[in-house]
């Protein structure tokens, strides 16, 4: 009897002690939070993709409370969940027009049937590291290798690969985080308005004849698609074409007279 | 000279991990990254060395005189737990980014049998309180060293080629399997 009445009390006292230190040790170090916080993550999309800049979106509502961010920094949100945002931090008047949503898009269209390559290529399947060996397989040295590195790092498993090795983006799914476009050692992947349906589908700054040899589909710098336009948006420089899209009507002109079918256009 | 020989042999002879086979499920839960191996090793460090520090006195100035030996699992238990609790509290001020990389593994100390194991093994050797401290602090230096060596290992076979069949545990598993055989070689350093 006593053994037991002796093991309850030591027991009891150890927990009321160790109970008792760690009370006190979470008042000392007690960490507020402010209930706001956990409002504002609440609507964010919560996709934590980083393209605001902040790790996630927890750390990118605490730094919407203390004002050192405007919620239209999210490439995500929806216009009802930045009214919603705008009414609890109590910006008022600050709540600006939503940022026009961009998508990914590639600026290759030379896959494996339509270029040469250099050599062959058997190493770990990674763009990164394909590109440290002489630049990858591929005779383009502008060219898109194909390894899907892209589709690794894609947060809304927007990007897929085709049978021709060439990163395949989800128009829907894809959020703009520009996460492709950083991790891309061929630059090949670039944002553009979502609005805007013409794209230069080539990234080859070489002469015309050179870009010939490597690639079937590649921009030689003709300059037929500079003066089909008629709001003259494209732009010819270093042998290659660009599209200013403050101008760009998405008419499609530059697309059919392409000979060949370097700019891609999407419907 | 013999706290150091303790301390050596807990380190690298007795390695927990590799030679006792304690604690092995944070041991490839978190040594996926070297960051968060090297911050979880330091909160294993602590808890050791501030667990074996408590248990022993607990056992020597409260159990051992009211002849309630038999009450040191749950004893044991109720300090670790604490501590754990403790450190958790404590990382959620200080470094929150280390508090969300080791999620579910930071509570999961309190059962980690490699602490359980090091308090039960300090009564069982029978060592003194600065043995004990000696013993604790090594433990833990070597479970850190065990869960860092892996977490790079572990780093650099993300560009690895491996076999199909053998990716993610597999391969992890027979790495862990080498260090052991590895750790092995330092068995003749200290006989204790």
């Amino acid at each position: 009897m006593n053994t037991i009445i002796l093991s309850l009390l030591t027991l009891g006292s150890l927990g009321l002690i160790f109970g008792l230190v760690l009370a006190y040790a979470s008042k000392k170090f007690a960490v507020q939070i402010y209930p706001r916080i956990e409002k504002v993550a609440g609507l964010l999309p919560g996709a934590n993709c980083g393209a605001c800049g902040f790790p996630n979106c927890q750390a990118a509502a605490a730094a919407l409370i203390e004002g050192k961010t405007e919620a239209d920094s999210c490439v995500l949100i929806e216009e009802e969940a930045l009214r919603d945002i705008t009414k609890i931090i109590g910006q008022k008047g600050r709540l600006r027009r939503l940022k026009e949503k961009k998508v990914a898009r590639l600026i290759c269209q030379g896959g494996k049937d339509q270029t040469e390559e250099k050599y062959i290529y058997q190493g770990v399947k990674d763009c990164r590291v394909a590109d440290l060996l002489f630049g990858g397989e591929k005779a383009c040295p502008y060219g898109c290798l194909g390894l899907g590195t892209c589709v690794q790092e894609c947060p809304f498993g927007a990007i897929t690969l085709d049978e021709n090795n060439l990163p395949v983006i989800d128009e829907d799914k894809c959020t703009g985080c520009g996460k492709c476009v950083q991790v891309c050692p061929k630059e090949v992947l670039t944002l553009i308005p979502k609005s805007k349906k013409v794209w230069v589908a080539c990234g080859s700054r070489a002469k015309g004849a050179q870009v010939k040899k490597v690639c079937q589909v590649g921009c030689i710098g003709c300059g037929l698609c500079v003066k089909a336009c008629k709001v003259s948006a494209i732009i010819l420089e270093n042998n290659l074409v660009r599209i200013d899209y403050q101008k760009c009507t998405n008419c499609g002109d530059c697309v059919e007279v392409c000979p060949t079918k370097a700019i891609a256009i999407c419907l | 000279m013999e706290l150091f020989l303790i301390f050596i042999g807990a380190v690298l002879v007795n390695n927990f991990v590799f030679a006792r086979f304690l604690g092995i499920c944070p041991y490839l839960g978190v040594s996926r990254k070297s960051e968060t191996a090297l911050g979880m090793g330091m909160a294993v460090i602590f808890v050791m060395t501030l667990a074996s520090l408590v248990t022993n006195c607990i056992y020597t100035y409260i159990l051992v005189p009211l002849n309630l030996i038999f009450l040191k699992y749950v004893a044991f238990i109720l300090v670790i737990a604490s501590l754990v609790q403790f450190v958790e509290t404590f990382l959620k001020k200080v470094s929150p980014a280390l508090y969300q990389a080791l999620g579910i593994y930071l509570p999961l100390i309190t059962t980690n049998c490699a602490i359980l194991g090091l308090a039960l093994l300090n009564v069982i050797k029978g060592y003194a309180l600065l043995k004990s401290l000696a013993f604790g602090l090594g433990a833990g230096i070597g479970f850190t060293l065990a869960l860092v060596i892996m977490a790079e290992i572990r780093e650099r076979l993300e560009f690895a080629d491996i076999p199909e069949p053998l990716k993610g545990f597999p391969i992890t598993l027979i790495i862990a399997g080498l260090l052991a055989i590895a750790f092995m070689g330092f068995s003749g350093l200290v006989k204790m």
